[in-house]
């Protein structure tokens, strides 16, 4: 082979190698991003981190387990710049698994503006979380408060049977944000 | 453009001495001794800055009690200490070795993409102009930490987001088209006869280390992108309000942030697996295995990232999962150990600089990697997570293992690269100086740590005082020990006594074959590396 053969094989050698690389950047670079939804998948599948179903539950129909009890606590806490009383009616209650409970949750806006809030719940043990059926939850829709308007809003839920043995309390947790300036634009 | 660049090259060899002078010659070089020296200059530079900020810190952290700078401006301190001192100078100035000694140890006439190598240095400039720049904006320095956890960096930003954020896009350009770089030229450009199991191992870490660059910085160009939209788009990524999830952050970035370190310590691990051999006058001890053994950590690295996220509510599998994976990287790095002692075992040893930084390593960067085991342990680690025990295990590990490594190389090839010895006292005083202040400097940390004082703080409660006082007076002299360095340079690249082709009568690679001051160009026509001996 002449040099200059030589040249243009070692060439296209280098050009080969480097389109196999910047693809290798590009799709590490869309891997980072598919890590979001794979994150989520993989916590409702897990439940892992107390994220609970962002939907209605259908209404239980397995029967109720009266042999054992789990008491339910209730606690809530406004997220920073959030000028809204909110909190939990009723701190504690027991369940059967099976059995559906309704609770209220009391929020008044103490501003003087109108305020669209969020609630965004968590359960602990995490574990927990996918045996949480929400039937009806205010943390499902966003909730409009004008200025010092108040409102009682509904949770209604049932704790699945096939929840592990050694759970024994859980723990519902909702943290309420101000999405007024994300909703309007 | 690649085409060009080898053509040109080809038309420069019947007038070899012929460069560009001034500062064109710098601008334009496309040859890989001269980026690289660039890249070296650049990290010793960004090493100063950084380590200027981190006597700062040292200054406030002297005495309990808030003197000398604000609370605010003591984060902006730390975390521009972080950034520059991981982004700005251990990366650039293993690029800087790489791109000065890769296409010499393989026998190739320069990297394989000269002009892209020339784009990857100058882009870096800009990049920690922007970011040192923020300090004298309005918003101030970030001052989120390195590692830049939402939703400091987005709700609780001080403005400063989308400047970082547009630096540290650069930064992760200029690192994968370095890599990009580096790959092309080992794959395609080494001599005949240089299999893929007779290179150094220095180029053999610099790949694994170029791969795993290719891999993460690309995840950390994606987790700052959505910062930057998280901070001013109004997406949702880590903001709970919005349906996402704050941990998933730490997630993403400690993806990114694991196999980082490996990267700032596997080139080390080439550079002390060269040097220990030259003054040991025996071979490397189980090559095969080192380079097994590399790219086994580079593997494990991709699967302990949550070691960073033991306290964040990991359920026990995790924890579990994590904690024994992590451990289990103990085991490629205790067989380099290994190796790097039993090459010393029975040689016969001297003790030249390049040499006495190296034991340094290999017995500094075992404790920061036995502190790091420590921190492996979940349940000890809810007590040492975020407290200055941490700040020790890093700072072994990064400052006795990468810096050092990196002094080391620079005073094995500082006759190659100037043609000059380094001058015998000062070099010494550089070694001792460093190697005992920086032991002041640290390793009291590990008890401030055990004892409870968390990092990133700019006051402190009154019984850590001693050990504080002690930290900050190793700061002190270990920052002035590294101006010695400064003057040894400066003094080997005006004139010292000439060096020999090859000054170390034990080394061994393609680079001490040609003269020193090694030849602007070198190997146009390729080397036979069939008779190299095999490792
Ligand atoms: C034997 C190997 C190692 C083990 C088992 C190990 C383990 C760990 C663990 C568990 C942590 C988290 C501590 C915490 O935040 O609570 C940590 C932090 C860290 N390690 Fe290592 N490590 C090892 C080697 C290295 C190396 C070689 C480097 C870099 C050259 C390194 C750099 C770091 C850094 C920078 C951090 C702190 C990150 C931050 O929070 O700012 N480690 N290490
Ligand atoms: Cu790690």
């Amino acid at each position: 082979m002449s040099t200059e053969q030589e040249q243009k094989a070692s060439d296209n050698k280098t050009s080969k190698t480097v389109k196999k690389l910047v693809l290798v950047v590009f799709a590490m670079f869309g891997f980072g991003f598919a890590l979001v939804p794979l994150y989520d998948v993989f916590c409702d599948i897990t439940g892992l981190n107390g994220k609970t179903a962002t939907t209605a539950a259908s209404v239980n129909e397995d029967g109720i387990d009266e042999s054992r009890t789990i008491t339910v606590q209730f606690i809530s806490r406004t997220a920073k710049g959030i000028p809204w009383q909110f909190e939990p009616m009723i701190n504690e209650i027991t369940v059967h698994p099976g059995e559906m409970k309704l609770v209220k949750f009391y929020a008044k806006n103490e501003s003087v503006n109108d305020i669209i809030g969020q609630a965004v719940p968590s359960v602990s043990p995490g574990r927990a979380a996918i045996y949480f059926q929400k039937i009806e939850c205010f943390c499902f829709n966003s909730q409009p408060l004008k200025a010092q308007e108040d409102v009682e809003m509904a949770l209604q839920f049932y704790v699945d049977a096939e929840l592990p043995e050694e759970v024994k309390t859980i723990t519902l947790s909702y943290t309420l944000y101000d999405i007024t300036g994300s909703v309007e634009s | 453009m690649t085409t060009e660049a080898i053509h040109d090259s080809h038309e420069h060899d019947d007038h070899h001495d012929h460069k560009m002078t001034g500062i064109k010659r710098w601008l334009y070089t496309t040859n890989h001794k001269d980026i690289g020296t660039l890249y070296l200059w650049f990290a010793f530079i960004m090493l100063l800055f950084g380590g200027a900020l981190a006597m700062m810190i040292r200054v406030e952290l002297f005495q309990p009690g808030l003197q000398f700078v604000e609370p605010d401006f003591f984060n902006q301190l730390t975390t521009v200490h972080g950034l520059i001192m991981v982004f700005g100078a251990i990366m650039p100035a293993f690029t800087g070795f790489a791109n000065w000694m890769i296409p010499m140890m393989i026998g190739a006439p320069d990297m394989a993409l000269p002009r892209m190598n020339n784009w990857s240095f100058w882009i870096l400039p800009f990049a920690f102009s922007i970011l040192i720049a923020s300090f004298f904006m309005e918003s101030g320095a970030p001052n989120f930490g390195w590692t830049f956890y939402a939703p400091l960096s987005t709700t609780y930003s001080n403005g400063s987001t989308a400047f970082f954020v547009f630096a540290v896009h650069i930064m992760g350009v200029s690192s994968i088209m370095g890599a990009i770089n580096v790959i092309v030229t080992i794959m395609n450009m080494r001599a005949p006869g240089m299999t893929y199991m007779k290179m150094p191992l220095f180029v053999w870490t610099f790949f694994i280390t170029a791969y795993l660059l290719i891999a993460v910085m690309p995840v950390l160009a994606g987790v700052v992108t959505m910062l930057l939209t998280d901070t001013y788009f109004g997406t949702s990524f880590f903001d709970a309000a919005g349906g996402g999830d704050p941990v998933m952050f730490q997630h993403i970035f400690w993806f990114f942030g694991h196999p980082e370190v490996y990267i700032m310590i596997l080139p080390a691990f080439g550079i002390v697996s060269t040097i220990i051999p030259a003054f040991a006058r025996k071979r490397l001890f189980g090559y095969s295995s080192m380079v097994y053994a590399t790219a086994s950590i580079a593997f494990l690295s991709f699967i302990v990232w949550a070691h960073h996220m033991f306290t964040t509510g990991m359920p026990l599998f995790g924890e579990l999962f994590f904690m024994y994976c992590t451990m289990l990287i103990a085991v490629p790095t205790g067989v380099k150990v290994f190796n790097w002692v039993a090459t010393m075992w029975r040689g016969s040893m001297t003790f030249e600089i390049p040499m006495l930084f190296s034991i340094a390593f290999v017995i500094l960067f075992t404790i920061g990697g036995f502190s790091g085991l420590m921190l492996a342990l979940t349940p000890v680690d809810f007590q040492y997570h975020d407290t200055y025990f941490v700040v020790a295990h890093f700072h072994y590990v990064l400052v006795t293992g990468s810096l050092f490594s990196i002094y080391a190389g620079a005073y094995y090839w500082l006759p190659k690269w100037t043609g000059h010895m380094y001058h015998d006292g000062l070099s010494k005083a550089h070694f001792w100086c460093s190697l005992i202040s920086v032991n002041i400097l640290f390793f009291p940390m590990h008890f401030l740590g055990l004892a409870g004082m968390p990092r990133r703080i700019p006051d402190y409660a009154l019984q850590f005082a001693d050990f504080n006082k002690w930290v900050s007076i190793g700061g002190f002299a270990f920052g002035l020990s590294q101006l010695i360095f400064l003057v040894v340079v400066i003094k080997c690249i005006k004139g010292g006594k000439k060096a020999e082709a090859k000054p170390w009568d034990g080394a061994e690679g393609l680079e001490w074959t040609v003269a020193s001051p090694a030849p602007y160009h070198t190997f146009e026509t390729p080397p036979n590396a069939e008779d190299i001996k095999g490792q």
